[in-house]
């Protein structure tokens, strides 16, 4: 591969043992030089501390009180558990839920196994990769608007193209997204399209690091096409595998965009919506700020095993 | 490439071989430009198209009607200059704004080493782990009274800028290129009397130009991308992103000239991906995993 190094050597980053970078050698004691040091390098840190300190750290620590709180009028009163019982007794609560798992589950299905399955074709090609590349990764560079909206339009049970192509193959015509049992998997078509792009070009950096020796030891021992894959490939992409499988039920655990925009969130019979969805109504339809923060801990809590995972992985993966 | 992958080189050798290989890749090379090119030519054309023939059934796969003029009056009916300025100015603030804070704190966390350095970017990339969805309320509650200053930052740029730079995926990609930048060029300033600032500009930031292009691809591709954050923090019309302001027209538009408009609000992207399609997919598969 061409591309422009952006780790320039493993061997240079022995660098827990270095000492920092003093300025030139000054007159002064040891602590006055160490605390002009440390004023100098909490100065280059400031703008970036101050920027997290507003609006991600106070944030964070805000939506734990805000999930136990009740604002009414500008007056802020303790409720302990109340918000929460709100969101358990919304009849909503269970079909977001369960909705969000049905996306994961498809999401995993189409963007997991799509993007794989892409790049091992990609990597077999002796031709034209980079146009294969290109294009794969294309829709990731469009404006969600954009993409979604052009997805609306090829749903259109009128005049949409995807029911014409249907009909050329001599399939029944459907309602994409007006029809309950299947809008959900029209959103995630359409995201999994959106996004695949990054899922594919990973896959393609991991297979191009497998050693050809494993193939031909295995061709040797009369494996055939499927039976390298299994005993191959996967075992040897399997680090990255799983951590795109983290980062993925991650990423589509908080789905909003897509089914927002296509079907305006809440989907025939509330069938696309989603836990963020549902965290989107409450704090700017219904100005319950609590009831959100407390669906919000609920998804965080949730989400934290799959980041606790994830991290150690990737821990694991640096080693 | 003479790596060897799932498929012999001896087997794509025959005769046999040889004709299936063509096959497959003719195949493959025809469904990929459907699948992926497909939608997008259904939406250049169909901006092309006049009112009634983009909502005729069957819609027509090449256009019979041809109508430029969608183009130039999805641009006046939606504002898309007023939205592209406001877009390309969030973006662009937002870069300036990345690339000073997040380079900056990167050099003094990999370069200076301040005491609580380790804490920091601890704490920095914890941010990683919280779902972005999840803070969305809290920051936007934030934004409607920043504490201390006791500001309402509601439809200023300010709500785009200042929480762009706390992006910690930047942050720790910027840190690690620097960490490998061998110690002894920079002892080499110090022992020359340089500051820290000095060995920045004139050492660190010519030799870190290929992950300043990734990490600033990124910040502006961010920007353009969003659509929640804008939809909230920047409610005034005037104010908006071209998603927004798209999304919040496009239902008031005939549909020729909505997909008119949305061929005009993608193009900026895909040209910027056309041009550094090389860094970006470096950028990519080199960062892509180690959140």
């Amino acid at each position: 591969m061409s591309a422009p190094s952006l780790t320039p050597s493993k061997a240079a980053s022995a660098r827990h043992a270095q000492p920092p970078v003093d300025g030139p050698p000054q007159r002064g004691g040891a602590f006055a030089r160490s605390l002009k040091r440390n004023l100098t390098a909490h100065g280059f840190l400031i703008g970036a501390v101050l920027c997290f300190a507003f609006f991600s750290w106070y944030p964070m620590v805000r939506e734990f009180f805000l999930a136990f709180q009740k604002t009414d009028q500008g007056e802020v009163s303790w409720v302990g558990l109340e918000n929460l019982e709100t969101v358990f007794n919304d009849p909503a609560f269970w079909q977001a839920w369960r909705n969000t798992a049905l996306f994961t589950v498809l999401a995993l299905v189409f963007g997991f196994a799509v993007p794989f399955v892409v790049a091992i074709v990609i990597n077999e090609l002796r031709h034209g990769k980079g146009y294969l590349r290109l294009l794969v990764y294309l829709p990731v560079m469009l404006p969600p608007v954009a993409s979604v909206l052009l997805f609306k339009y090829l749903y259109d049970p009128g005049y949409g193209l995807l029911n014409e192509v249907f009909g050329f193959f001599g399939l029944p015509e459907q309602q994409w997204l007006q029809d309950p049992d299947l809008s959900m998997l029209s959103v995630v078509i359409a995201s999994t399209w959106m996004n695949m792009g990054g899922a594919a070009l990973i896959y393609l950096a991991a297979l191009q690091g497998i050693p050809g020796e494993l193939y031909e030891a295995a061709e040797l021992d009369g494996a055939g096409l499927l039976r390298k894959i299994w005993h191959v490939t996967i075992p040897q992409t399997r680090l990255i595998l799983s951590l795109m499988l983290l980062m993925q039920i991650i990423a589509t655990m908080q789905v909003f965009v897509e089914p927002f925009l296509l079907t305006g969130g809440a989907g025939p019979e509330g069938s696309t919506t989603t836990v963020v969805y549902l965290i989107y109504q409450y704090a700017f339809n219904f100005n319950n700020y609590g009831a959100a923060a407390a669906l919000g801990l609920l998804l965080l809590v949730l989400l934290a095993g799959v980041s606790a995972a994830y991290v150690k992985l990737s821990r694991a993966e640096d080693e | 490439m003479s790596t060897r992958t799932l498929i012999s080189p001896a087997q794509l050798a025959r005769p046999r071989g040889k004709r299936l290989y063509w096959v497959v890749f003719g195949l493959v090379v025809a469904l990929f430009t459907v699948v992926f090119l497909g939608p997008m030519y259904w939406m250049v054309s169909s901006g092309f198209k006049n009112t009634q023939e983009a909502v005729q059934t069957p819609p027509t796969l090449v256009p019979e009607s041809f109508e430029p003029d969608n183009y130039s009056q999805a641009w006046n009916v939606m504002d898309l200059a007023g939205l592209l300025g406001n877009t390309l100015f969030y973006a662009f603030g937002a870069l300036a704004f990345q690339l000073v804070f997040d380079v900056a704190a990167a050099y003094s966390l990999s370069k200076l080493r301040p005491v609580f350095g380790k804490a920091i970017l601890g704490l920095m990339l914890a941010t990683l782990m919280i779902p972005a969805t999840v803070l969305v309320v809290p920051q936007y509650l934030t934004v409607l009274d920043v504490p201390i200053f006791e500001r309402n930052l509601l439809n200023t740029p300010w709500a785009i800028w200042l929480p762009s730079v706390t992006n910690a995926f930047n942050i720790f990609l910027l840190k690690r290129f620097f960490d490998s930048i061998p110690r002894e060029l920079l002892d080499a300033a110090a022992m020359d009397g340089a500051s820290p600032m000095r060995t920045l500009r004139s050492i660190v930031l010519p030799i870190s130009r290929p992950i300043l292009g990734v990490v600033s691809i990124f910040a502006i591709v961010g920007v353009w991308k969003d659509f929640l954050w804008p939809m909230l923090t920047l409610p005034d019309p005037a104010k908006q992103t071209l998603n927004v302001g798209i999304y919040s027209l496009s239902t008031g538009v005939p549909v020729n000239v909505l997909i008119a408009a949305l061929t005009m609000a993608s193009l900026p992207t895909l040209i910027i991906f056309l041009i550094f399609q090389r860094n970006i997919m470096s950028g990519l598969t080199a960062g892509g995993l180690k959140g």
